[in-house]
């Protein structure tokens, strides 16, 4: 059984007497403890600016050609906190439960709690830092509503929340550059994780620019690299996202968890075509105006704006009265694909429902929507040539946001010492579930309010560890094996590209461990992703150079996915209930509802590699819920 | 649809390009200009050649990270758009299209349309920033922003540091860039603190980077995917002025 070394004490306190016990480290002292922060969205940004500002030396690694291009500068909706401006009931503790029972009760009560007490500081920070967050007339912050909750907790810059956020935190980042404190190291890719004594000592990277491979060492390593949602090669992420650094920690001993947690987005534009690179998503605000719809009738030829009213099933509506259209994203999701695939879809794949705001542009004129959504609305017109505000917008729900991910404790370490996982590449705060508006503030209080304090606090045991260089054994081993990989790759003689590859994976993963599962699906998905891997070390195709090679780059990534996506079928198969994102089609209600199995399956699943085509084994992290109470999630 | 490509090829930094011709045929209205050109590598596999090396991450127009010349425009021939947003729906059957990389003396090609943008990140350091360290911030009502405040800082901030601006600037200005910057914080009561100092390190790194300067020409607003005004130069200008004017 695996210690999330909770602190003690009433879950109100708890932070507060980690902060107060926890180890300090002489200012004169940091100077000679390096830190290697991997990744620089708003998680490795944030906290690579922090830990620099405290006085330790940071390299920052990234593969974009920029820091500020990290995929956090994506996100649109908002950032989640609890401050109650709206005098609408909120509170630390209600933001605490929303999440906990957003996330089906699958997280942690006090990883959650501290997410929702530190979400204060946050916005505090980001206003100091000039994140243009939205104002009223009177010159207070504005809030808006996302899905799972009935406060207005969501502060939001248009729909670029993300950029604005992501922006702060880079130019926090630029700042320590500056100052000397930070050396940023970008498009870079770490491919392997040198451990020495057990411990995570630095890492083996590729420069990309040059191909030249390079060792870095470190007293801590933070890997902050984001999600891998891109594992079903269609989804809402960039396409450089992958989970490479996660997955090669993971081989090197660090634990894996909730690894099919992965949200599918209700609001994201339908695939139409069969060489598309990327479903783009549509931020969940929308919601708060736009109303979904389908046709009554299956198989509907009609477009949507010759459908009248009383033939339209507003079914989130109709089946989530509470909630209705901001009923969370894996309810609404999975509502979508039941309309769906009872031929009730629309679009000319019949894979999409409307969204629909003529009745808000009714209410409030095309003026007040324009402001609120405007560059959504631009959005969708560049892609779909369509004007939503004439004629609703198509959606389809769509791989999105990955819950699992690296095991870590409250500390957010690894299983392996001094190797921390901050923001999307950990499994922590989300449960099965993430509620909209949490990812950013997950992120940014990580990298901001969390990491700063845990990784001194392991720093300090670690001052007086021995000295080591790149010369050790480890690092040459480490750099021989990506050779290896790399090499391997170039020799290959094969006929398929690694994006062919990436999209059969994909497809498989979509249909047999994607919306919704069963034993069946994810035993043969087990087997086939076996036979794609075989295929894959044989007839891959990569031409080019060591140089600058994007198809050598996507090699490496692929090759991950693939062995990834072995782990997400076996944690999914492992899980029988229904939870979250996770629907097993066994565990259901007669009338379609998730039914999770607190008996048997409260606990966080924590895998550890066991070598290529070996079952990995399961350990588990029991959750104990001392404050709530499980209770059936219900958003009717 | 069938498209004619003269794609511009360079194999590193120092050696010398040129433009290849390609035939691609299938193409499809519906797909990006970046899809289409992942339709060519994909038969540039095939045939055992190597890849077109192209920037672009986020493809949905707001990372930053795509940008070429197409036909001589940054990003293609739509307003206000990303290379990844701009969809063959904008292209003719049979028509030839030009492909070549952002050209600018600060910003070398890396090899074929990828480029080296780090000059941005150099201007960004030298001042584009508030000093905030993390931990002490007052509570954010405490400082009020009136509405309007907020949305002109928000109209700046917006910039997604692409580079169209330099790459469509006959003089490879980043004057659009760097004041883009200096308006977003300039505007705010947080950022005036710091203003004075901001503009003239940052227009100083600006100049050091090789980029050109400004002229008037208003090119980089028409080509802009974000359609940053050039009103911020003017305000860049004055704060320029008004820094060395009260210098002590």
């Amino acid at each position: 059984m695996i210690d999330a070394k909770i602190p003690a004490g009433d879950l109100a306190d708890k932070w507060n007497n980690y902060k107060d016990s926890s180890k300090l480290i002489n200012p004169a002292n940091r100077k000679k403890l390096d830190i290697i922060v991997v990744g620089t969205g708003l998680a490795g940004s944030s906290c690579a600016a922090t830990l620099a500002e405290q006085g330790y030396n940071v390299n920052s690694f990234c593969f974009q050609d920029s820091a500020r291009r990290a995929h956090s500068v994506a996100a649109q909706g908002g950032v989640n906190a609890a401050k109650n401006y709206k005098n609408d009931g909120d509170s630390v503790y209600r933001m605490f439960y929303d999440t906990i029972k957003g996330g089906d009760f699958r997280s942690r009560e006090a990883n959650v709690y501290r997410l929702a007490e530190c979400s204060l500081s946050l916005i505090d920070q980001a206003v100091a830092q000039g994140v243009p967050f939205a104002r009223e007339y009177g010159g207070y912050l504005n809030n808006r509503s996302f899905g799972g909750v009935q406060v207005s907790r969501t502060f939001y810059a248009r729909g670029q929340t993300g950029q604005q956020l992501m922006i702060g935190a880079y130019q926090a980042l630029m700042r320590q550059v500056s100052a000397g404190k930070v050396k940023t190291y970008t498009r870079h890719e770490m491919l392997d994780l040198v451990l020495i004594d057990g411990k995570a000592r630095g890492i083996i990277a590729r420069n990309l620019e040059t191909g030249e491979i390079e060792r870095h060492v470190a007293n801590a390593v933070v890997l902050a690299t984001g999600g891998y949602g891109k594992v079903y090669y269609l989804s809402t992420l960039a396409m450089g996202c992958n989970s490479s650094a996660i997955w090669r920690a993971h081989k090197k001993g660090a634990f894996m968890s909730g690894v099919s947690w992965i949200q599918f987005h209700p609001t994201c534009l339908p695939q139409i075509g069969e060489t598309q690179s990327k479903l783009t998503l549509m931020s969940e605000s929308l919601r708060n105006d736009g109303r979904i719809w389908v046709p009554k009738k299956a198989g509907d030829e009609r477009v949507p704006n010759d459908i009248p009213e009383e033939e339209r099933d507003y079914y989130l509506e109709r089946r989530y009265p509470t909630f209705g259209n901001l009923s969370p994203r894996d309810i609404s999701s999975r509502a979508a694909k039941e309309r769906i695939d009872a031929g009730c879809g629309v679009g000319p794949m019949k894979n999409a429902v409307c969204l629909d705001f003529s009745k808000a542009i009714r209410e409030q004129g095309r003026d007040k929507i324009e402001e609120k959504y405007g560059n959504l609305f631009k959005m969708y017109d560049k892609i779909n040539g369509v004007n939503a505000y004439k004629e609703p917008m198509l959606i389809s729900p769509a791989a999105h946001f990955t819950m699992g991910g690296l095991w870590v404790d409250y500390d957010l370490m690894t299983t392996i010492p001094g190797l921390f996982a901050l923001g999307e590449a950990n499994f922590s705060d989300h449960g099965a579930n993430r509620l909209g508006a949490n990812s950013l503030l997950q992120s940014c209080v990580d990298g901001y309010f969390i990491a700063p304090y845990t990784i001194p606090n392991y720093l300090s045991r670690e001052l007086k560890s021995e000295k080591v260089t790149t010369d050790h054994p480890a690092f040459i081993d480490a750099e021989n094996n990506v050779r290896e990989q790399l090499n391997r790759f170039l020799n290959l003689k094969g006929h398929l590209s690694a994006d062919h590859f990436h999209k059969t994976l994909g497809k498989l993963l979509y249909d047999k461990c994607g919306l919704s599962r069963t034993r069946k699906s994810l035993e043969e998905a087990i087997v086939e992703i076996r036979s794609l891997k075989k295929s894959f070390d044989h007839e891959l195709k990569i031409t080019g150079d060591d140089g600058v090679n994007s198809e050598l780059e996507k090699a490496g990534r692929v090759s991950d996915f693939l062995e990834l996506g072995e782990l997400m079928c076996h944690d999914a198969l492992q899980r029988e209930e229904s939870c979250g994102a996770h629907f097993r089609e066994e565990y259901q209600t007669p009338d379609g509802e998730a039914v999770r199995n607190d008996q048997d399956f409260c606990y966080v699943s924590a895998w550890e590699w066991k070598g290529e085509a070996v079952e990995p084994e399961l350990h588990k992290e029991p959750l104990v819920f001392e404050t709530v109470k499980l209770t059936v999630r219900s958003y009717k | 649809m069938k498209l004619y490509l003269k794609v511009w090829r360079q194999e590193h930094r120092d050696s010398k390009g040129g433009m290849i011709s390609y035939e691609v045929d299938g193409i499809s209205e519906h797909m990006s200009f970046l899809e289409m050109l992942d339709l060519l590598n994909e038969r540039l596999i095939q045939k055992g050649e190597r890849v077109i090396e192209f920037d672009h991450d986020c493809r949905e127009g707001i990372c930053g990270a795509c940008g070429m010349m197409i036909n001589g425009r940054a990003h293609g021939p739509l307003t206000g758009t990303t290379t990844c947003q701009l969809h063959m729906r904008s292209f003719k059957d049979g028509e030839t299209v030009y492909i070549e990389p952002f050209r600018a003396a600060a910003f070398p090609v890396l090899r074929d349309l990828k480029i080296d943008r780090s000059a941005f990140d150099r201007i960004i350091q030298s001042g584009g920033y508030i000093s905030a360290s993390t931990g002490q911030a007052p509570e954010s009502n405490s400082i009020l922003i009136s509405h309007e405040v907020t949305e002109a800082a928000f109209d700046a901030a917006a910039c997604i540091g692409c580079g169209a601006c330099v790459a469509t600037c006959k003089n490879s200005s980043a004057a659009l860039f760097t004041s883009a910057k200096i308006s977003h914080l300039v505007l705010l009561p947080q950022g005036k603190l710091e203003a004075a100092d901001r503009v003239i390190k940052m227009v100083g790194q600006m100049d050091a980077q090789g980029f050109g300067h400004c002229s008037n020409t208003e090119a980089c607003e028409v080509e802009c995917p974000q359609e940053i005004s050039v009103l911020h130069i003017g305000r860049m200008n004055y704060e320029y002025n008004k820094a060395l004017a009260l210098r002590k």
